[in-house]
């Protein structure tokens, strides 16, 4: 190869940060990442989370399901019990006093996620910001994690896939679930979701770090009352249900 | 009484008919991973529901006996009973090839098969499933050498040290095997210690019903000769198994009760869960508990030769029911996401989920113990480790 | 027979020379043209490592959460989508799609499109053959697979449903 030795684009990007790259020989990259300076967008000082109000989430309203489907490019087949859901509408019905009332229910982000804990190849794994995803790479799709997940968040994936969204790759054999609009959220921006609730002026849902106490999802957390699904298992989600 | 010789089984018209017989259901269970690759498991019955299916009730049953398979081989070198000396070294290869089979079901179920290099190279060592495959191929390699040491002449100390390595193994193999369950803190029907002793009572009886008859069919296909004895013997030890296993589900049950956020999944199971609550009672329980006991220890029908064989039947159909059972219905049932509500949604909240098992999930599951078998006879026709002459006569005597 | 292969190996390299603009001749798979600027790195360095470049960057974005990636999938279809000639795009279940040009020549399974997609951001990619086929069209390719497999004829063995 007459080429001479040539590191990549990103690795020279790299470089100028806080990474020192080596170079020994054509094609062979030495790559060492310095201190605890964040790499990516994942930041272990923050917890995404959100906070749903059930009392503002109306009974026949979809919007947050259709912009997550539109924005992460998951649709069904017509069939029910195959079809993915990566968050689906409840209506929930009071035993006691037969009062009615309907809300999203997504992927929680774990704390403590079992999902995580029970993948035998650690495909299923929480980021530093605790957003809980699946590493689809090395999923070999043993549906270990949906036995395991309290909330039926997670879907398989059943037929080959086509034309997916470039946001959310998704194929036949994986599992797959919310993943708190990790795409957006790296840019700064809030999932698809929560954009659309708000813009039916419904405002049910709020997004936002859970570890800053300035917050508007922490305060509201701090002065009104709400309770974490399935909160017997202590796995402190990451969404939280108000008005419930 | 002649000195035990250990022979290869002889090239009969039976052996072969049986070998095509088998590559036949494999060829089955091949066409079926091609076809359920191709559409992905859209075409199989399981759903977002219930995640596991017919595959894993074979895959489980398979990997589950094949720890009880070693229960010959345990008796004689670990608890140094010389009547059962004879039949040690097919009972390490049944419970090798009957691994080998659960294996093979469970990772051509998997969503991406070919994905299998990313399953032995990537683990999460918090998860049991990943523990599970070291105890599975440490299990193989345990009871290889177990096999190794009998078949050579070296001291009996090592065979006995190697058995004694291989019976500690096997009882780790099945209590993470039950974990698998045990430790799901999301749904009622697992979620309970008692999941691991349970899979090693089920263990010790599914796995000797197994050993029984392909010990039986194996003479017989190669026309030599077991004795009634031997076979009524571990036929009586299969009885106290059975009787195991029904002891541990009455208690599995018996606690669930007591306890009230259980009770809805206990009336499931045991009332109102439609075929589960008749596989439970009937197939689990009487023919796979109830009869097998019966017909081992009524004077009446004790007497009768064929009883081993046909308590050993009725418990590996009870063994399958019992692991549907568990499997499928404890995902039937739903979870109570949201206690105090009564949920309703587009994704099954508040349902029983439904199954409908197709061809290929029982094409791909009776290919597992196809090969389980094949491998079996395989070894029997190339390894020396079946005895010319097992009739009772001939059993060694305990010293 | 090493010399053999030796002499093959020459025969082949002089009869599909690597040729100066980067496209191949002869007996080498033929590649699609590209638009856009050619790789810094030089096309021999992409050939050789575009897996590496991308596996990096894959990790990082998963787990880390970098999307200022230099090498990505998606990006790739910028300059290397091939054209159906009916104002869309082929996706990688065609044979002139991009990546296949190569790795259908040299028999190494891509498992990127199991997941993501093959074509520019925007397109709206056809159904999948897979959707269309009837049971019956199934059984033929399963028969088709097992007489190639087995020989013909010992595909009735198999259970073909």
């Amino acid at each position: 190869m007459s080429q001479p030795p040539k590191i990549s684009r990103r690795d020279l990007l790299k470089s100028g940060g806080s990474a020192v790259t080596l170079t020994i020989a054509s094609g062979v990259t030495l790559m060492a990442f310095g201190g605890s300076e964040v790499q990516g967008a994942a930041d272990a000082g923050k917890r995404w989370g959100l906070l749903i109000d059930v009392n503002k989430c109306a009974k026949d309203c979809t919007a947050c399901i259709t912009a997550c489907q539109d924005e992460n490019g998951w649709k069904g087949h017509g069939n029910r019990e195959t079809d993915a859901q990566w968050i689906r509408k409840v209506t929930l019905k009071n035993k006691a006093t037969g009062h009615e009332t309907a809300m999203p229910v997504m992927c929680q982000h774990c704390e403590k996620p079992p999902c995580v804990d029970v993948c035998p190849t650690g495909a299923s794994f929480k980021r530093k910001d605790g957003i809980v995803l699946v590493d689809k790479h090395i999923c070999i799709g043993c549906r270990y994690c949906m036995m395991a997940c309290p909330f039926k968040a997670r879907s398989f994936v059943h037929e080959p896939t086509n034309n997916q969204s470039v946001n959310a790759p998704r194929g036949q054999g994986t599992v797959e679930s919310c993943t708190l609009c990790v795409h957006r959220v790296d840019k700064g921006q809030i999932p698809a979701c929560v954009e659309a609730c708000d813009a039916t002026g419904n405002g049910a849902m709020i997004f936002g770090d859970l570890k800053d106490p300035e917050s508007e999802i922490s305060k509201r957390l701090a002065e009104f009352p709400s309770v974490a699904l399935r909160g017997d298992l202590e796995l402190n989600p990451g969404v939280r249900y108000a008005e419930l | 009484m002649e000195r035990t010789i250990y022979r290869e089984i002889p090239a009969t018209g039976a052996l072969w008919a049986v070998a095509a017989l088998l590559i036949a259901f494999i060829a089955g269970a091949a066409a079926s991973v091609i076809y359920v690759e191709h559409h992905g498991h859209i075409a199989t019955g399981m759903n977002n529901q219930v995640v596991w299916g017919i595959p894993h009730v074979f895959a489980i049953f398979l990997i589950v006996a094949a720890s009880g398979a070693l229960n010959g081989a345990s008796i004689a070198s670990v608890f140094g009973q010389a009547p059962y000396k004879p039949i040690a070294r097919l009972s390490a290869v049944l419970a090798m090839s009957l691994l080998i089979g659960g294996l093979a079901v469970l990772v051509l179920d998997l969503g991406r098969p070919d994905r299998l290099l990313v399953a032995m190279t990537t683990y999460n060592f918090s998860s049991i499933f990943a523990w599970n495959i070291y105890l599975y191929t440490g299990f193989l390699a345990v009871v290889a050498t177990y096999l190794a040491v009998q078949m050579s002449r070296v001291d009996y100390a090592y065979v006995r040290g190697v058995g004694t390595v291989a019976f500690l193994w096997r009882l780790a193999l099945t209590t993470g095997t039950g974990s698998i369950f045990g430790w799901l803190v999301a749904r009622p029907g697992y979620d309970a210690a008692i999941m691991a002793p349970l899979f090693i009572a089920m263990s010790f009886s599914f796995g000797l019903a197994v050993f029984i008859l392909v010990l039986v069919t194996l003479f017989r296909i190669s026309g030599r000769k077991v004795g009634g004895a031997l076979c009524h013997r571990l036929g009586g030890l299969l009885g106290i198994f059975a009787a195991t296993v029904l002891y541990f589900t009455a208690v599995q049950h018996l606690t669930a009760l007591y306890a009230a956020k259980h009770a809805g999944f206990e009336r499931f199971i045991l009332l109102e869960g439609g075929h589960f609550t008749w596989m439970f009672w009937l197939l689990q329980v009487v023919v796979g508990g109830l009869i097998p006991i019966a017909l081992i220890y009524v004077p009446r029908m004790r007497n009768n030769p064929a009883e081993p064989i046909l308590a050993s039947i009725l418990v590996i159909i009870g063994g399958l029911a019992q692991i549907y059972v568990i499997v499928v219905g404890g995902q039937a049932y739903p979870m109570d996401i949201f206690p105090g509500y009564e949920a309703s949604s587009s994704f099954f909240d508040g349902e029983v989920a439904r199954y409908s098992p197709t061809l290929p999930e029982f094409a791909l599951g009776l290919g597992g113990v196809a090969l389980a078998l094949l491998a079996v006879g395989l070894a029997a026709k190339i390894l020396r480790i079946l005895p010319t002459n097992l009739l009772d006569a001939n059993l060694p005597a305990n010293d | 027979m090493r010399l053999a292969l030796l002499f093959l190996g020459l025969a082949l390299a002089l009869v599909s020379p690597a040729s100066a603009d980067g496209t191949w001749a002869g007996l080498g798979p033929s590649v699609p043209k590209a638009t856009g600027e050619p790789h810094p790195e030089g096309n021999a360095y992409m050939r050789r490592h575009h897996m590496q470049l991308m596996r990096h960057d894959r990790n990082l974005t998963v787990h880390d959460g970098d999307r200022d990636v230099g090498a990505s999938l998606s990006e790739c279809f910028e300059c290397h989508a091939v054209e159906d000639g009916a104002g869309g795009y082929v996706t990688y279940e065609s044979e002139q799609h991009f990546c296949r040009a190569c790795h259908d020549f040299a028999a190494v399974k891509v498992d990127c499109f199991m997941c993501h997609r093959s074509t520019p951001e925007g397109f709206e990619e056809p159904p999948m053959h897979a959707f269309d086929a009837t049971p019956e069209q199934d059984i033929q390719v399963t028969r088709s697979f097992l007489d190639h497999a087995f020989g013909p004829g010992k595909s009735d063995g198999g259970r073909t449903e």
